[in-house]
């Protein structure tokens, strides 16, 4: 009791530089929280974002950007896969479904991929899960101008289920490239949290034979998205595309494909959180200077409490916990930051790839950051509390002149 | 058996010159239990030194110092703290309250190195001294007088066995400084307590039946070096 009352009243009477402290302690293990804990849930969210999937065929190129490409809807396609070769992989008896997708178009920015309407039916996004379309709406029927638009499109689009739009030649968006088809929507999805909710999804013949598209690729798609009979089966189909093939490349399996990507941009990821923990150490340090620099001031009141009969060793575990206790207030607040933080990052991470954080998840960094930031703290005012432990009470009792 | 012994005391400092500078040396001292007596203690004689070397607050270079049968001057520091906290009470001139803390927490500190707070006591005490609507102000919302007497209930608070009081009045005008002392004298009585004082005000000095003089107990105060 006594302890806290001690630590309690300091605290209030350096009632400024402890917030300051605090909040300087705050920043800091917000970022550190938020660095590590969106760092983890990005590797974890992307590696594990299959849409599904087991493989994709596209045209000879990097499989990291055929990935992105179809699964994460970003970068260009590498090239095209002729329809022929569509339809010879999906009668491989390795294969259980395998559904082509085209892209080359957007609208205001978003997206357009055209592909067959068992993307709806009988693919899964995730184990068990199926796209479905919200009530009102229908999935496009294959050969009319329809449109079904991920969930994130339309809030930012300002969709819905009638509404008609042109779309724009080009994966960028460029006002005066507009095709003069009108597609109509007839569906929005529910949302997946998966990239799917920032795409806006047509026939695939509609972008297949889009005006101004090459008529001589008129039956190629971009890739052929691929669920295997057995995971083990990618193996054959790679030997079969990759080795003896040089058309076409088959990226299987998807997730080692985005670690690879995690693996290249390893070294910014150290880069942040270096620099998160500098801050932290930097914090920390403030507690040190702020108890530190007050010591002085507090000879007089450290002088009476020996002279009260405090030993050495209660004073010094005062000064320790004050510095603890500094830190934990700060890591109080430390969780609103992070809270914030990841909220932002989430928000732009879903509008630029449509995958969902969740700045609630849980995860380790939550407990082992405050309880880090606090032990530095404490370590941190083991400098003042040696210099309270050597208090001279008879010399801090004399009257001041 | 007297509540204080003390033998053969002895205190130096260092001196800026590097030389010793010898501040206390009393061949013999003794206080019974429940007694009150007054030193005289002008400037020069050492008196803050010698309360704090009865309090524990330094230890002498040599000499004996018995406090209720322990012998205080053999105790390491922290056994003095010990000691200190349990057994004496100490009323400064400049009161040394905490200013941060409220006059309540300030008795309650005063106890709590020692048995340990006790509310109930604390606010007793300060009902005693006539503060019992005070309880939660802070030093700085009271007069001189009120800061006195928070002193004086912080000083009882572990009720100890001896009260050393250093210039109790110094900082009070005529009126409050007699007040002050004759509350102090009564609360010491009123709980057991034996009493120190040192004071260089006459008035005070007299207010005592029993005074000595410490310029005349400390040889280290005489310019001959002690003799009489």
């Amino acid at each position: 009791m006594t302890l806290w009352l001690l630590v309690r009243r300091s605290l209030r009477q350096h009632l400024l530089s402890t917030i300051v402290t605090a909040l300087a302690i705050a920043l800091a293990g917000g970022l550190l929280m938020s660095v590590w804990a969106v760092k983890r849930q990005a590797h974890d969210t992307f590696t594990g974002q299959t849409g599904g999937w087991d493989a994709v065929l596209g045209a000879r190129g990097s499989k990291l950007q055929i990935v992105l490409n179809s699964i994460f809807h970003l970068e260009a396609s590498p090239g095209n896969v002729p329809w022929a070769d569509y339809l010879d992989l999906a009668s491989n008896r390795a294969v259980s479904l395998a559904i082509p997708i085209a892209v080359g178009d957007n609208y205001r920015g978003y997206r357009l991929v055209g592909t067959l309407t068992n993307y709806f039916t009988q693919a899964d996004y995730a184990p068990g899960k199926k796209f479905a379309v919200a009530p009102g709406g229908d999935i496009f029927a294959d050969g009319y101008r329809e449109a079904v638009v991920g969930s994130f499109a339309a809030q930012r689009l300002g969709l819905k289920v009638g509404d008609e739009f042109h779309p724009y030649h080009g994966l960028n968006f460029d006002p005066n490239a507009q095709h003069q088809e009108t597609y109509k929507v007839v569906g929005i999805l529910e949302p997946s949290n998966t990239p799917a909710d920032r795409v806006i999804w047509i026939p695939l013949a509609g972008l297949q034979n889009m005006s101004g598209h090459d008529p001589n690729s008129a039956n190629d798609v971009s890739a052929v998205l691929v669920k295997l009979r057995t995971p083990v089966a990618g193996k054959s189909l790679e030997l079969l595309y990759n080795r003896q093939g040089n058309r076409f490349t088959f990226a299987w399996p998807i997730a080692e494909q985005v670690a690879y990507l995690f693996e290249r941009f390893g070294w910014f990821d150290q880069v942040l959180t270096l620099v998160a923990w500098l801050v932290a150490l930097v914090a920390t340090g403030s507690v040190l200077a702020s108890i530190y620099n007050s010591m002085s001031a507090r000879k007089r009141d450290l002088a009476i409490l020996r002279a009260l009969g405090a030993r050495r060793g209660t004073i010094f575990g005062a000064i320790v916990f004050e510095a603890a206790a500094i830190a934990a207030l700060g890591m109080l607040i430390g969780f609103v930051i992070y809270f914030g933080v990841v909220s932002v990052v989430a928000a732009v991470i879903r509008a630029q790839t449509g995958v969902v954080l969740n700045p609630l998840a849980w995860d380790a960094v939550l407990v082992w950051a405050p309880a880090a930031m606090i032990a530095l703290s404490a370590l941190a005012g083991i400098v003042p509390a040696i210099k309270a432990y050597r208090t001279n009470v008879a010399e801090g009792l004399a009257p001041e002149s | 058996m007297a509540l204080l012994e003390i033998t053969d005391l002895r205190k130096s400092f260092t001196a800026p010159d590097g030389g010793k500078h010898e501040v206390v040396r009393i061949a013999r001292f003794a206080l019974e239990a429940k007694a009150q007596l007054a030193l005289s203690g002008p400037s020069g004689t050492g008196k803050t030194t010698f309360l704090h070397l009865i309090a524990g607050i330094l230890a002498p270079d040599a000499g004996r110092l018995v406090l209720d049968g322990v012998e205080m001057s053999a105790l390491p520091e922290s056994a003095r703290d010990r000691l200190r906290a349990t057994s004496i009470g100490y009323i400064f001139q400049t009161f040394n309250l905490l200013q941060g803390f409220t006059v309540l927490e300030n008795v309650l500190l005063g106890m709590s190195f020692g048995p340990g707070a006790d509310r109930a006591h604390a606010e007793a005490l300060l009902r005693r001294v006539g503060l019992g609507e005070r309880l939660n102000h802070f030093p700085r919302q009271l007069s001189t007088g009120q800061q006195q007497r928070v002193a004086v209930a912080r000083a009882l608070a572990n009720r100890p066995k001896l009260v050393l009081a250093d210039e109790p009045t110094g900082n009070l005008d005529t009126a409050n400084a007699r007040a002050s002392l004759a509350l102090i004298r009564e609360a010491c009585t009123e709980n057991g307590a034996a009493l120190l004082l040192v004071s260089h005000d006459p008035a005070v000095l007299a207010s005592f039946e029993s005074h000595a003089s410490l310029a005349e107990l400390n040889a280290a105060s005489r310019p001959n070096g002690g003799a009489l």
